[in-house]
């Protein structure tokens, strides 16, 4: 038993990673529902990559790299909007170009710097074991700060899951909860690279939310189950990260997508079950 | 100028269309409170773009568009993609009908939850409240959408093609649920390839990228227009109506313009 609690309560550098974590997987969870409902995994995934060129000029210039991320961000999103608004080319087309536009950019600036390579890998795979108590704070206040809009939007973010149309014709502007959408994808993304980095955030915002999505029946228990997986997955990664040596954010990621894995297989195995009662029955 | 005191929907010298390309032009309506308007035409005729249009979904690309304030408006489309997939109850999404209503935050009532469970029992789903929308067959979650609708309370009701994929049986439970909406006053507008459908209208609109004919059902559906509509050949021995209709799709350049 101690050995699953000790590393957190003699390790205070575990312990802020453990609660960073959490804060993490209840922000992917709110937003990773909506990513996977609202089928968005692509520019989700865009944005996880794309900040990367922002956070490498801010760090150059000596700003925060969460700025350097959120401008990335806003120009990603305003990007895809004006090829897809201005030309007869799908989302996907622009969101691709802008994706690898960006992180082309990210790695050019980089390569131009010497002193990168440390801090490369601090932005890629996240410093989960070195986060302080200010970034905690930050990232408390986003999270907050998303479920707040879960709650207040959820009637137009529900409609625009089951249709856009829908939402718009009950009074809800179908393209200005989209972009609301947006942004907290872009504020999950930009708040959780300090702690799972640009690279592993992707797999935080969708494996728990994937499996949570195999699991429920309402998209409020979809948003609990996605965030208890998720911080499942930071327990377990960061366990395995301290007793093994290993790295923590690519530990928890893996965690996550293993856990998909799982839940995907117990309820293909349960289908099947029910498929032969069924066929039993009718015999 | 007639006025939605008398007619729910009023349009004159309407054209419709995508920004860049007129579709239909010249649609002249009227429909007051218990009539029903249906839509007939082939596929790309310009009917969902008629609907789009009325619901304030598309602009109108000129002429006038008068109907009730869009809260007042039901919208059943054609397309739903994402029963299979949302992690909703079939509760859940007839409660979205009431949404209009309440707006961001308002409180929905006692009220709200009787019209959400009554247009469940109009189309019989009342038992599958509680199930999983993608446990269900895609009739049965047709049968859900139309309560969404239904639940809307709403004086115009505007609906895309919304028997297809209903059993005959509850193809008798949707007709009898739009009798009933009519009797407490709404509209109906329905776009259709039933014709027989089209027959027990108030009215019934024939497009095929222009109109064809507007007027009574029994008036306006003949042998000529339906011709001129769907490329028809009589045939009296075979079917109910004396028709075996050949569809024509109609040229349909833009993506979004389906039916």
């Amino acid at each position: 038993m101690n050995l699953l609690v000790e590393p957190f309560v003699n390790n205070p550098f575990m312990l802020r990673a453990l609660i960073a974590g959490l804060l993490v997987s209840v922000t992917c969870g709110v937003v990773g529902t909506f990513i996977v409902l609202r089928g968005l995994a692509f520019i989700g995934d865009a944005l996880a990559h794309g900040v990367l060129p922002g956070i490498a000029i801010a760090m150059l210039i000596g700003v925060p790299g969460i700025i350097g991320a959120a401008v990335s961000a806003v120009i990603m999103i305003g990007g895809i909007t004006v090829i897809t608004n201005r030309s007869r080319l799908t989302s996907d087309t622009a969101i691709g170009l802008l994706f690898v536009g960006m992180l082309a950019l990210g790695v050019v600036i980089v390569s131009r710097s010497s002193s990168f390579s440390g801090d490369l890998v601090h932005i890629l795979f996240g410093e989960i074991l070195g986060i302080s108590t200010g970034s905690i704070v930050l990232q408390a206040i986003a999270t907050a700060f998303i479920i707040a809009a879960a709650i207040v939007f959820a009637r137009p973010f529900l409609l625009l899951c089951f249709s856009p149309e829908q939402a718009q014709v009950s009074g809800f502007s179908a393209k200005l909860y989209h972009y609301i959408m947006l942004a907290m994808i872009a504020l999950a993304v930009i708040i959780s690279f300090q702690t799972v980095g640009t690279m592993l955030v992707f797999g935080m915002l969708l494996a728990p939310a994937g499996a949570a999505a195999l699991l429920a029946r309402r998209i409020k228990y979809m948003i609990v189950y996605a965030s208890i997986l998720g911080f499942s997955s930071v327990y377990l990664g960061l366990l395995i990260s301290y007793n093994f040596n290993l790295a923590a954010g690519s530990s928890i990621v893996l965690c996550a997508v293993l856990i998909f894995f799982i839940v995907f297989t117990i309820k293909n195995l349960q289908a099947r079950h029910q498929a032969r009662k069924g066929l039993a029955l009718n015999d | 100028m007639t006025d939605l005191a008398s007619n729910r929907l009023f349009t004159r010298a309407l054209s419709i269309g995508y920004k860049d390309e007129v579709i239909v032009k010249g649609i002249d309506l009227a429909l007051a409170g218990g009539q029903s308007l249906a839509l007939i035409g082939t596929n790309g005729s310009g009917k969902s773009t008629l609907l789009k249009t009325l619901v304030g979904l598309l602009p109108p690309l000129a002429g006038d568009l008068n109907i009730v304030h869009p809260r007042e408006i039901a919208y059943l489309s054609q397309f739903h993609s994402s029963g299979f997939i949302l992690p909703l109850c079939a509760v859940d999404v007839v409660r979205m009908g009431r949404y209009a209503e309440h707006g961001l935050m308002g409180k929905l009532t006692s009220e709200d939850d009787d019209l959400i469970h009554l247009s469940l029992k109009r189309m019989g789903m009342e038992k599958y409240a509680e199930k999983p929308l993608r446990s269900l067959s895609g009739g049965q979650q047709q049968r859900v959408y139309i309560a969404q609708a239904l639940a809307r309370h709403a004086e115009v009701l505007v609906m895309d093609e919304p028997t297809s994929g209903l059993d005959a049986g509850a193809h008798e439970i949707y007709k009898q649920a739009l009798t009933d909406e009519m009797q407490r006053g709404a509209s109906i507008v329905v776009a259709t390839h039933d014709i027989q459908e089209a027959l027990e209208c108030s009215q019934t609109l024939l497009l095929a990228r222009k109109v064809i004919a507007y007027g009574p059902g029994t008036e306006v559906i003949t042998p000529e227009s339906l011709l001129e509509t769907f490329g028809i050949t009589i045939n009296l021995r075979e079917a109910k109506l004396g028709v075996t209709v050949i569809e024509r799709d109609h040229c349909c350049d833009h993506p979004d313009e389906r039916g």
